[in-house]
């Protein structure tokens, strides 16, 4: 095949590499192009690497649904009024709604969002005090520093234990003290640290200054009762949150004679929704960037042509001679393509090499994500692969300009030209 | 060898047209040395390019070797002009960023000739030219004769049928002239067919036959005495 024929290859080195300035200058339009597309595809994998971690931990397919205060009367009540759910819903939502994978409810002591005053030793803390089933940790994953999380056995015996954030830990004990198995007193009652957990730059809806009681033990120890403040619920992949979020609003509504046009009396959080707004924000900046990339790519190959053209002009005696001596129009045409491959392909084989060695360096600066989203930036193998097939691709219909300009100088104009 | 019969050419130049070759006649045959004369606008060198294949005739008959030549494709009049023809240019035109030898082989890297029996046929050549220690030499480092030495041996090395020499001796002195002539006379001593297009009378009575070209038709085809370079170098 003519592909493998040396004597080709010889050919096409021996014409570039005997102006070896002009082909470097050549090739640098490429190299940049090809550096700031791997850059761009890069720093915005980084970015969706980054945002992926923020959500690590946290079940995309899940929402948090919590009662409020009704904005329309309703069956004889008055509105304004607060609606409580009772423990009993979360079984009722379960039962009826198939597509509920795990569903965690939790009591808060206080207001929603309110704290209140934690003590031990003499020191104080205003955290927020949550009532909670181990199932919560498949929801929103909290990364343990010490210790363990809530687990069953807990909920069984009502055991006075409970798992503190590490602000929380701060606040209340001193600089590298032992925590576990410690006591700290929330509204008169005592419960024993088992496990402390970090801030890890992940969507913390329940905040870093936090401590996390078994739900039965709060019943008690708060004398809630069968109330309930609202429901962590993990939705099976394959079904929108949407959909099971009006189910459950359409059973709550009728189960606390809700108007069932009123819209603020039962509040939720769709957490897939921020999810596929970040995926889409993620993508859509990929995407610019590979379409930013391609056509810097493509101004730096027809940089490349245009030098051909010029070195086309140049060899008009050469290329005449060599049709003299008997090279098809075919041979010419092949050599001139192959020349602006070899010139692209190696331009951006060294463009990549460059912007991969300055992807590491930013990798080992700011790769780590921890104060914005940016993590392992780098280019995909199907990326490059497609990015390089383009610029081959490109190459070859941008060489095919010089290489018929080539062919059209007619043997006998080429030899007359003195 | 070569044929022609009524032979027209004329070149669009804006609304009229330039009638160059008026019906041309002639025969060459195998193993002549033939100078073909003429003062420039003569059409001498159209008439060589239509027989290099590097143009084409309006009209007439043009067969070589038997082969009639005719409506050439670009394509297939490369590898005629490969197969049957060696060109000898007045400029020389080697490659220059080729050495010596690798000039000389480049006409049978397009007959497709492996390369090691390339290099060594080209070398055979280069040593029939008597530049074999300048084999490796690039053409900006020979002197004329040595470059259109070169270009002989590059002509010969795919084994034309005819040697086609344009104005050969037109850039040398004429005692590197009468060294390249000395070389083609040897050439066409041991049986190679040679046309050679010159204005210059000493260099046309270097071969066996002259035919003189005026305003695009023969007006004179004979044969002549030849004159031995030999003598002069």
């Amino acid at each position: 095949m003519w592909l493998f024929d040396k004597d080709l290859w010889i050919e096409i080195f021996h014409t570039l590499g005997k102006n070896m300035f002009r082909t470097f200058l050549t090739m640098l339009g490429v190299i940049f192009a090809m550096i700031i597309l791997v850059l761009l595809l890069g720093s915005a994998n980084g970015m969706s690497n980054g945002f992926n971690k923020i959500f690590a931990g946290t079940a995309s397919n899940s929402l948090f649904v919590w009662g409020q205060s009704t904005s329309e009367p309703y069956k004889g009540f008055e509105r304004g009024r607060r609606i409580r759910y009772k423990l009993e819903d979360a079984e009722i939502l379960k039962k009826q709604i198939p597509e509920i994978e795990v569903l965690a409810p939790r009591i808060e002591l206080a207001s929603h969002r309110g704290t209140v005053s934690v003590y031990r030793n003499g020191q104080t803390s205003g955290s927020a005090v949550y009532g909670d089933y181990p199932e919560i940790d498949n929801i929103t994953k909290k990364k343990l520093v010490e210790g363990r999380f809530l687990n069953q056995t807990d909920i069984d015996y009502s055991k006075k234990v409970c798992v503190i954030g590490e602000e929380t830990y701060k606040l209340l004990f001193e600089k590298g003290e032992k925590a576990m198995g410690e006591e700290i007193r929330i509204n008169g009652v005592y419960f024993t640290v088992v496990g402390i957990y970090k801030p890890n730059n992940n969507i913390n809806i329940d905040g870093e200054n936090a401590v996390f009681i078994p739900f039965s033990t709060f019943q008690k120890a708060f004398n809630s009762g069968d109330r309930m403040g609202w429901m962590a619920i993990a939705v099976q992949e394959s079904t929108p949150v949407s959909f099971v979020e009006s189910q459950i609003k359409t059973i709550l509504k009728a189960k606390y004679d809700i108007h069932p046009d009123d819209e603020r009396a039962i509040g939720s959080f769709d957490m897939s929704e921020i999810f596929n707004n970040i995926t889409a924000f993620t993508t859509v900046l990929q995407g610019f960037s590979f379409f930013v990339g391609i056509f810097t790519l493509l101004a730096g190959v027809i940089a490349i042509s245009n030098i051909l053209l010029i070195t086309v002009k140049e060899r008009t005696q050469e290329i005449g001679v060599r049709r003299a001596l008997g090279a098809t129009p075919v041979i010419v045409k092949r050599q001139i393509v192959l020349e602006a491959i070899v010139l692209t392909a190696f331009a951006g084989l060294v463009g990549f090499a460059v912007a991969v060695g300055i992807l590491s360096i930013m990798n080992s600066m700011w790769g780590s994500g921890d104060n914005f989203p940016f993590v392992q930036p780098m280019i995909s193998i199907p990326q490059f692969v497609i990015s390089f097939i383009l610029m081959v691709g490109l190459s070859v219909l941008i060489g095919l300009l010089p290489a018929n300009r080539a062919v059209k100088i007619k043997p006998i104009d080429a030899l007359r030209e003195e | 060898m070569i044929e022609i019969k009524d032979l027209h050419k004329s070149y669009k130049m804006g609304s009229n047209s330039l009638h160059v070759l008026k019906g041309i006649n002639f025969k060459v045959e195998e193993g002549e040395l033939v100078a073909i004369m003429g003062s420039s606008g003569s059409g001498k060198s159209t008439l060589l390019n239509i027989l290099g294949m590097l143009d084409g005739a309006d009209s007439g008959e043009y067969t070589l070797d038997g082969v009639p030549i005719k409506n050439l494709s670009e394509t297939k009049a490369a590898q005629y002009r490969n197969k049957f023809l060696g060109f000898i240019f007045q400029s020389f035109n080697l490659i220059n960023y080729k050495s010596a030898v690798e000039n000389v082989a480049l006409p049978l890297y397009y007959q497709k000739v492996p390369r090691k029996e390339r290099q060594e046929k080209a070398m055979q050549y280069l040593e029939r030219v008597g530049l074999k220690p300048w084999a490796d030499h690039l053409p900006s480092e020979l002197s004329g004769g040595q470059k259109q030495r070169v270009a002989i041996a590059r002509a010969m090395a795919a084994e034309p049928k005819v040697l086609l020499a344009d104005e050969p001796t037109g850039a040398l002195d004429s005692k590197t002239s009468y060294e390249v002539m000395d070389l083609i006379q040897k050439i066409n001593d041991e049986g190679n067919t040679i046309l050679v297009v010159t204005h210059e009378e000493d260099i046309a009575h270097m071969c066996k036959r002259i035919v003189h070209l005026k305003d695009g038709v023969i007006v004179e085809d004979k044969k002549v005495e030849q004159v031995r370079a030999e003598q002069y170098v």
